[in-house]
């Protein structure tokens, strides 16, 4: 145990699907663990919004703030803890080698980091770097994780202990899968080896499918699995720990809504499972402790079964030795710290020696009895993608998930998807219902909108054993929720009394659904129920279903209950509100400001509150607050909340859109909402309000306007001129928004997919080309801009911000830009009598600024200002909003480093989508590095980010005269460190008559030889630069086919010509002079 | 339908099995499946039980060859929700059906957390049922010797293996019977209070059973004449009190008993723990236990004894329930290791 001393953390790197938020949280808690321990903790991870990139708020501060001399001496903070040194670089070899041989740490941990972390764990150990540095593999050894993640090794390894998996083949070429397919016979199931979130997985119906997927599926692993079709069985996981004495504890069963076929991730899954006998449970835990102690894991591992529905019989479909998106759902379902558990058992400890920290006084050594269920339900983000597929399977396309806790699965079936926010008031209708056989066929094939469709099947009359035979989805489940349709057939009939109302809350219904039942407002019903005292209690999270007393935190709401289990806490405390699921637009940038507003609370001695309903998150660590609420995030229920613990105020500002949308409602019923006033958040908010202040205040807007018809929409683009932005108002992330370059493409844009009423007014604005977008995020007080980092875009305006290449400090803008932007922000931090955090984009030309937008909230950028300047934003601003001094002088431009921010997309799941970026954002998270040049750092995050460097072929397809035109200089560059180029038709012509020299291929449709798709069919190439034609146009060409099969086939790929031209000059400008591996530290020390 | 407690509290909720009234010792039980199986167990003989899961019937009620006995033996049930529907292949019934074809009144719609709590703060306490909303007379089921209702009324073999084991039915459970009965033994399951010193054996075994040990005199007293003849002894829940009071030893009554899948048994001398299945509100008292025996598991959460073994003799037993159902079935081993010793 005290042999170790220094430890090598892998993270997991940038967001995407099927690897999110959950790795922040193990890794957050591996760091506490060690930490209690007494080890130095190195960490490897690139992903700079994280908590666990975090270093004390105070360590790297560069400018002292003047207030710190009157300020009291901070006491030390024994309960947070942090890493040594962070290193933001990629997640490759060659950067973990280069860690390893300058840090020489005495052990590593690959199981916090996903499957990114073990994957390179496993080639560091093949390279012999662990060896040759001397590096032990703490927790589960290489060769155990080997055998789980070779399926042939795993499946021979249960066959020793008599344990089922499914029938199965390896396969290592097309050739041997066809074979084995035949034997199995269709429809069969195929699994691609070594993959995150079963990456190329699926049902396969027959030969000409399987062949066309493998051609797919062996691009990007070396393995593939043909297996025998267990669609319709159950699909259950247990969380397993063990420590190196052999003693083996099942810490949480789950049970999938969704039968096998679909895949966890995309899957309504239920913990305790719900429709298993003891006979079942016990069987399957059995096996699970049987398996894991044969494998030899020593830590926590996941294992997943089939069981077959009608039988019992059962199929080991994976084990997964590492922390997984399902044990984050395990440790929040139970409140058992899992990666912290495992952390200590890796460092030699045995569940023995560890209390249970819940209760403080009994041991981890035990298996948590539950005495309310929790529901998880995934978020998807399907409709920010053209094309894409909205039927969900074996591959995983969710891109968040939230957690609900009640005491009945109506309760959490309806909580879960009110917290999902994507318009739903809990189990009902959808907005636009579909026909009836369209719902049952979206029940049997499932979408995304299964789940809706359920409910229009059985407000329809369909019986719950109809649905079953389509779905497959246990009729236990199916009955629960005709129960909620059938309350509320009675209630739209019989309206509301006070056993109505009471049966109706225990069965999950908000204020706002009863309210649109009884024709009523929600304000109403929450009067009515306040007067006849139907109300929630609060009842805790204890691991032990009240067998023992436990002082815990963590606690929920339920209407199953007469009394609750504690008393509000005290009156100087403050609450925070969480940012909810993680979708693309609002993601673990969201859950950092709101751990760090925690902290600051914390440290200014307010007990703290966190209100939220994402399990992948650290906010939601019960330790991260005095008091932790995983509820929802609607008015209903922080307002329950607040009427329980009457908190002194609520930060609504660092949790992202969704608490920023509570403000002023909050405000309405009388809550102290801190930090800039809500009457001033709406005006930023209010397009009208917004612009009108604007021009009053002189400062310059791209004209835009707001029109209820598609024709009037259509005359006003003509008016303002092509091209023009299109969007509904009111929405994050730029959902539905489109550029349209005439009239024709506008009107059927409008028609065709955006419903334009009075009621759902659409906006046209000019679209600038050629421009650059630059962003302030700051922090002011009391109208006084305290604090501010001015960020550039890599990429011309167009890009959707969260899907830019961030530069800080900014290289390429004029200080006199720069002088004018801050100039525009102390003006509107003035107008807005701002106290916090806010986020302000501009349009620059030449010298000429444009406001785009205005947030009074933390943004995503707020995590990487904070990390790259040294100061943290929100430290400073949740002070601004206790009222404390934040004057001083704070170094935010003049860096000594450079840092960039890159998106991380997850195009390769979302199957069908064309991968270019455009003013719909569309990745699901970001990575960034430091270097001592623009070069160095952008290199460094674009290869964190995925791409790799060219090493030989190059293949260039440029779109348009301007394009070929402005990126010939970087093709002749390219040529000339000795790059081989191959080009399309007219790009071809184009470079040869320049005197660039390159390969010709006719384009897919031209059928002729040498042609572009057998280029890419042959996996030679290293490197794909594809521009786009008419910029940010909808459409499928042989340009968006390229685009596509590089990201099917894992070819990097660039579609930005900024972005473009800056890699290649980054690349030359890094020749032979190499990409440092330096920590954080190091940068921020000069 | 009413719940009256001896501490004054009534709560009221929805009745879902027999409409009678029933009284008896109201505990706590935390497992998330496994309510057959316990309510088959005869020593919750007596017990009204409240489970703190609080969906309960999902899976209906399989045929009785899944039971621990051939009849329910709780007194009455208390739950959160109720699930009317219920799912499963191997369900022949609702759980309201089985409950009222055996006489046993249920109720729904309490906060069964905040009972619990009560019951842990308070200790355990008496209760009524009432289907009629009336309240009636509390009865304490351990001033009755529950170990005599429920045992066996006769001896009975089962085997036909060379390895001859007595086992002492104090309200034995079939899976004990099931992990005893193999081809290498021969089980002679006899009454609580047979006289069995006198006939051939080559082991012991004392099961489970309700109540408390003390009244077991004639068992007790029993167990103490077979030691003279040293032969292996396994003793099991009520086994492992009896063993002790048999060995010169003390049993007390607990506050509230452990009840419950999953609670921890730290073997002595060992680095091990093992996750068990409990039903008890008696207990070991492990400072009372004469010099020739040691404690051999604890429980990990609050130290209680969890079994005692000889020092040198083969005589083991343990508090827990190595045979499970319901619960985890981790311990398993401790059959095969009594079997090997014979």
């Amino acid at each position: 145990m005290n042999d170790v001393k220094k430890v090598l953390l892998l993270g997991s790197g940038g967001l995407r699907i099927g690897q999110a938020g959950e790795f922040d949280y193990s890794g957050s808690q591996a760091i506490k663990a060690l930490k209690e321990e007494g080890v130095e903790v190195v960490l490897m991870n690139p992903n700079i919004a994280t908590v666990q990139t975090d270093l004390p708020v105070d360590a790297p501060a560069k400018a002292a703030p003047k207030t710190r001399r009157t300020r009291p001496a901070r006491a030390p903070q024994p309960d947070q803890k942090f890493a040594d040194t962070v290193y933001f670089l990629p997640l490759t070899k060659e950067f973990a080698a280069d860690v390893i041989a300058k840090e020489k740490p005495d052990a590593i941990l690959l199981s916090f980091g996903g499957q990114t972390a073990l994957n390179l764990g496993l080639e560091l150990e093949e390279s012999g770097v662990l060896a040759e540095h001397g590096v032990r593999v703490l927790g589960t050894p290489v060769s155990t994780i080997r055998d789980t993640e070779d399926r042939d090794l795993f499946i021979k390894r249960l066959d020793e202990i008599g344990v089922k998996t499914a029938r199965s083949e390896a396969a290592n070429t097309i050739e041997e899968a066809l074979e084995a397919a035949r034997e199995l016979g269709y429809p069969l199931m195929i699994r691609a080896g070594f993959a995150l979130g079963g990456l190329g997985s699926g049902v396969v119906q027959d030969e000409p499918e399987l062949t066309r997927r493998l051609e797919e599926v062996f691009h990007s692993t070396s393995q593939v699995l043909v297996e025998e079709n267990l669609s319709g069985w159950k699909e259950v996981e247990y969380e397993v720990v063990r420590d190196r004495a052999d003693n083996c504890i099942t810490v949480c069963n789950m049970e999938n809504l969704d039968p096998m076929g679909v895949h966890t991730g995309e899957s309504f899954v239920v913990a305790p499972s719900q429709t298993l006998s003891n006979e079942e449970y016990h069987r399957l835990r059995e096996i699970a402790i049987r398996t894991i102690r044969h494998l030899g894991i020593v830590g926590e591992c996941n294992i997943q079964y089939a069981l077959d529905p009608r039988s019992g019989d059962y199929r080991v479909i994976e084990v997964n030795a590492r922390l997984s998106r399902s044990s984050a759902l395990a440790s929040k379902a139970t409140g058992y710290p899992l990666a912290f558990v495992a952390a200590k058992l890796a460092l030699g400890y045995r569940l023995t020696d560890i209390k249970n920290s819940v209760t403080g006084k009994t041991t981890a050594c035990f298996e948590p009895a539950l005495d309310y269920l929790v529901l998880k339900a995934p978020r998807w983000d399907l409709a920010k993608f053209d094309n894409a597929a909205a039927h969900i399977g074996t591959e995983m396309k969710s891109v968040g998930e939230v957690m609900a806790i009640g005491r009945s699965f109506e309760e959490v079936l309806q909580k879960a998807l009110r917290m999902l926010n994507t318009g739903l008031d809990g189990f009902v209708l959808g907005k636009h219902s579909p026909s009836l056989e369209r719902a049952l066929d979206e029940i049997e094939h499932p979408t995304t909108r299964r789940i809706t469709a359920l409910a229009e099947a059985l407000h329809a009359g369909e019986s719950v054993a109809r649905l079953h035979e389509l779905s497959k989805i246990d009729p236990w489940f199916l009955e629960k929720m005709r129960n909620i349709v059938a309350c509320e057939e009675r209630i739209a009939r019989e309206g509301l009394d006070q056993s109505s109302l009471t049966r109706a809350k225990r069965l999950g219904f908000s204020d706002k659904q009863l309210a649109k039942l009884t024709r009523s407002t929600e304000g109403a019903v929450r009067t009515l129920r306040k007067r006849l005292r139907v109300t929630p209690v609060v009842k805790q999270i204890d691991t032990l279903a009240g067998e023992f007393p436990a002082r815990t935190n963590y606690l929920y709401l339920t209407y199953h209950g007469s009394e609750h289990d504690l008393k509000p806490g005290r009156r100087s405390q403050i609450a925070v509100l969480g940012g909810g699921p993680y979708c693309i637009g609002s993601s673990v940038e969201f859950d950092w400001s709101s751990v760090q507003a925690l902290r600051t609370l914390k440290r200014e001695r307010h007990d703290t509150i966190m209100i939220n309903s994402n399990p992948e998150t650290v906010s939601t660590d019960y330790d991260m607050s005095d008091r932790l609420y995983f509820e929802e995030l609607s008015l209903e229920r922080v307002l329950d909340i607040l009427d329980f613990e009457k908190p002194q105020g609520v930060v609504i500002s660092t949790g992202g859109q969704i608490p920023n949308n509570l403000a002023l409602p909050l405000h309405e019923h009388r809550v102290n909402i801190l930090g800039t006033s809500p009457a001033n958040i709406d005006r930023a908010e209010n397009r009208h309000v917004f612009s009108q202040m604007l021009d009053e205040l002189g400062i310059a807007q791209a004209e835009w306007a707001e029109l209820t018809t598609p024709e009037e929409a259509a005359r006003t683009a003509e008016r303002i001129g092509y091209p023009v932005l299109v969007r509904p108002s009111y929405v994050l992330s730029g959902a539905a928004m489109k550029v349209a370059y005439d009239a024709d493409s506008l009107i059927a844009f409008l028609r065709r997919a955006v419903d334009v009423s009075s009621d759902h007014p659409v906006v046209i604005s000019k679209f600038i080309e050629n421009a650059r977008e630059i962003e302030i995020d700051g922090v002011a007080d009391k109208g006084a801009l305290a604090i501010y980092a001015i960020t550039e875009h890599v990429e011309n305006a167009g890009t959707h911000s969260g899907d830019a290449t961030v530069v800080l400090p900014p290289q390429r803008t004029y200080l006199e830009t720069i002088r004018r932007a801050k100039l525009i922000t102390k003006r509107l931090v003035r107008a807005l009598n701002i106290t916090g955090p806010f986020n302000i984009q501009f349009i620059a030309k030449d010298n000429h600024l444009l406001v785009i937008e205005c947030n009074l909230r933390a943004s995503r950028s707020f995590p990487f200002v904070s990390k790259v300047t040294g100061h943290n934003f929100i430290d400073m601003a949740v002070r601004a909003m206790l009222g404390k001094d934040i004057s001083g002088h704070y170094r935010t431009v003049d860096l000594d480093l450079v840092a960039v921010k890159s998106p991380q997309f997850s195009y390769g799941r979302i199957k069908g989508a064309d991968p270019r970026t455009g003013v719909e954002m569309a990745s699901t998270g970001e990575v960034a590095c430091f270097g001592d040049s623009f070069s160095e750092a952008l290199l460094k995050s674009m290869l964190a980010s995925g791409m790799r460097l060219p090493k030989g072929n190059v293949l260039v397809s440029v779109g348009g005269e301007e394009s070929k035109i402005k990126l010939l200089p970087i093709m002749r560059l390219m040529h000339e460190m000795k790059f081989s180029l191959t080009a399309t038709e007219h790009t071809a012509d184009f470079l040869r008559q320049h005197g660039v020299p390159c390969e010709r291929v006719y384009k897919l449709r031209d059928k002729r030889e040498p042609n572009v798709g057998a280029l890419l069919e042959r996996g030679s190439l290293d490197l794909i630069i594809n521009i786009p034609t008419s910029a940010f146009a909808g459409e499928t060409t042989d340009g968006s086919i390229i685009r596509r099969k590089a990201v099917d086939l894992n070819i990097p790929l660039i579609t930005n010509r900024q972005l473009a031209e800056a890699f290649v000059n980054a690349l030359l400008e890094q020749r032979g002079d190499g990409l440092k591996t330096r920590s954080s530290a190091e940068y921020s020390r000069g | 339908m009413k719940l009256f407690l001896e501490d004054g509290t009534l709560t009221a909720g929805e009745s879902f099995g027999a409409p009678i009234d029933a009284a008896g010792e109201v505990v706590f039980n935390t497992g998330m499946t496994g309510y057959v199986e316990s309510f088959t167990d005869p020593s919750y003989a007596g017990q009204i039980v409240v489970l703190t899961y609080p969906l309960i019937g999902n899976y209906g009620v399989p045929d009785p060859s899944a039971w621990e006995s051939a009849k329910v033996h709780i007194a009455g049930l208390i739950v959160s929700e109720y699930s009317a529907q219920y799912s499963h292949f191997d369900a022949q019934r609702s759980l309201s059906e089985w409950l009222k074809a055996a006489g046993v009144p249920a109720i729904s719609g309490v906060d069964t957390r905040a009972l619990t709590k009560r019951l842990r703060e308070h200790g355990i306490m008496l209760g009524q049922l009432s289907h009629s909303g009336k309240k009636g007379a509390f009865v304490d089921p351990n001033a009755d010797n529950l170990v005599a209702k429920v045992s066996v009324k006769a001896p009975s073999l089962h085997g036909s293996g060379p390895k001859k084991i007595i086992a002492i039915d104090c309200g034995m459970k079939e899976n004990i019977m099931r992990s005893l009965v193999r081809p290498e033994t021969t089980v002679v399951r006899v009454p609580w209070d047979h006289d069995f010193t006198r006939d051939a054996y080559d082991a012991l075994f004392i099961s489970n059973g309700p109540g408390d040990p003390t009244r077991c005199v004639a068992t007790i007293e029993h167990i103490r004449q077979a030691m003279t003849a040293g032969k292996p002894i396994l003793g099991i829940c009520l086994g492992n009190q009896l063993l002790s009071l048999a060995a010169g030893g003390k049993t007390y009554k607990l506050k509230y008993g452990h009840r419950g899948q999953n609670q921890p048994a730290l073997e002595k001398g060992t680095d091990r723990c093992f996750i068990t299945s409990q039903n008890h509100g008696f207990a070991v008292d492990p400072k009372k236990l004469s010099k020739e025996w040691d404690e051999w598991f604890v429980n990990g959460n609050d130290g209680s004894n969890e079994g005692v073994r000889h020092k040198t003799k083969p005589w083991r037993s343990v508090q827990f329930h190595p045979e499970a159902c319901p619960g985890p079935t981790d311990t398993a081993w401790i059959f095969d290791e009594f079997i090997e010793t014979i």
